[in-house]
């Protein structure tokens, strides 16, 4: 088995209103930085796995992100895996 | 009717749900541990209000998970009755056993305040005035769903004003079509965000929400 990790990034489906997003925007205008139009927040994941291969190991990422870590309706995720030694 | 109220690590409304189905309703109630699988002989599930699992990554996401979540989706799919309040209703969106998701209110903020609810369905003029506690409580689902709700009556309670009228100033937390409740296409499965079994004993002053469990449990 080698090992694997994998850095997820989850974010809010664009159609979404996303308040958090709005809130960090009123907060870097105020700031100062008025020359941010828009902000978004989301979540960023890291799993550290074995797996046979880096084939597999990204079939284990795409189970974890579609069945519990991302919800498809408001959500959605993309990833980078790196192989460890 | 035998009623089982599921227990999840961070449930904090088991206790009001039992104590009015049993003491004030006179059912007969079972608290199921969300380690079992077993459900007892319960007829009638109630997924209650709470934080299950510290609401991490998503409210109502890791619930799912619980083993006896595995029973709950059976008896449902056997046509067994559910339901879903506050955080029940995250759980059973996030289960897939209804349509749509929660999100956190357009306003940023958790709400807790007494709100009024159309009953769609009902054949009840008056608004039901019940109250609302949570954080993540901004109904959306894409058009397409939102269509085949209303297609098939599956929309159960609207927010809506001290009069009835539904519309965007009595909408707390930016649901679309001010949805507040909505229950599975064969309307056994119902999930809500506001919580009746806070208005039911009369010490609160407002039994709205006995009125509208024994409706909902007569479906």
């Amino acid at each position: 088995m080698k090992k694997f990790i994998a850095e997820i990034d989850i974010m809010p489906i664009r159609e979404i209103l996303d308040p958090q997003g709005k809130a960090v925007t009123l907060g870097l205008n105020n700031l100062g930085l008025n020359e941010v139009a828009e902000a978004r927040v989301g979540k960023h994941i890291t799993l550290q796995l074995e797996a046979e291969s880096e084939d597999k190991a990204k079939e284990k990422v795409e189970t974890a992100c579609q069945k519990l870590l991302a919800n498809l309706i408001m959500e959605k995720y993309s990833y980078e895996i790196l192989a460890v030694e | 009717m035998k009623f089982g109220v599921i227990v999840f690590p961070g449930s904090n409304c088991d206790d009001d749900m039992v104590y009015v189905l049993n003491t004030l309703m006179g059912y007969q109630v079972r608290k199921l541990w969300h380690k079992e699988t077993d459900l007892q002989g319960c007829d009638f599930l109630i997924l209650p209000g709470g934080f299950s699992y510290g609401d991490y990554l998503r409210s109502g996401a890791i619930a799912r998970f619980s083993p006896i979540m595995q029973s709950v989706v059976r008896h449902a799919e056997q046509g067994g009755k559910v339901l879903g309040i506050c955080n029940g209703f995250q759980i059973l969106t996030e289960a897939g056993l209804l349509e749509g998701a929660l999100l956190k209110n357009n306003n940023q903020k958790y709400i807790c305040k007494n709100v009024f609810l159309a009953a769609t369905q009902a054949d009840r003029l008056k608004p039901y005035a019940i109250p609302i506690a949570h954080g993540d409580g901004r109904y959306y689902a894409d058009n397409d769903t939102l269509k085949q709700l209303q297609d098939n009556e599956q929309i159960l309670f609207q927010y809506c004003d001290a009069e009835g009228n539904i519309n965007v100033d009595a909408n707390p937390n930016g649901s679309l079509l001010n949805i507040a409740g909505i229950c599975s296409k064969n309307k056994n499965v119902i999930g809500m965000m506001p919580h009746p079994e806070r208005a039911s004993d009369p010490y609160t002053g407002n039994t709205d929400g006995k009125t509208l469990l024994q409706k909902l449990i007569e479906i």
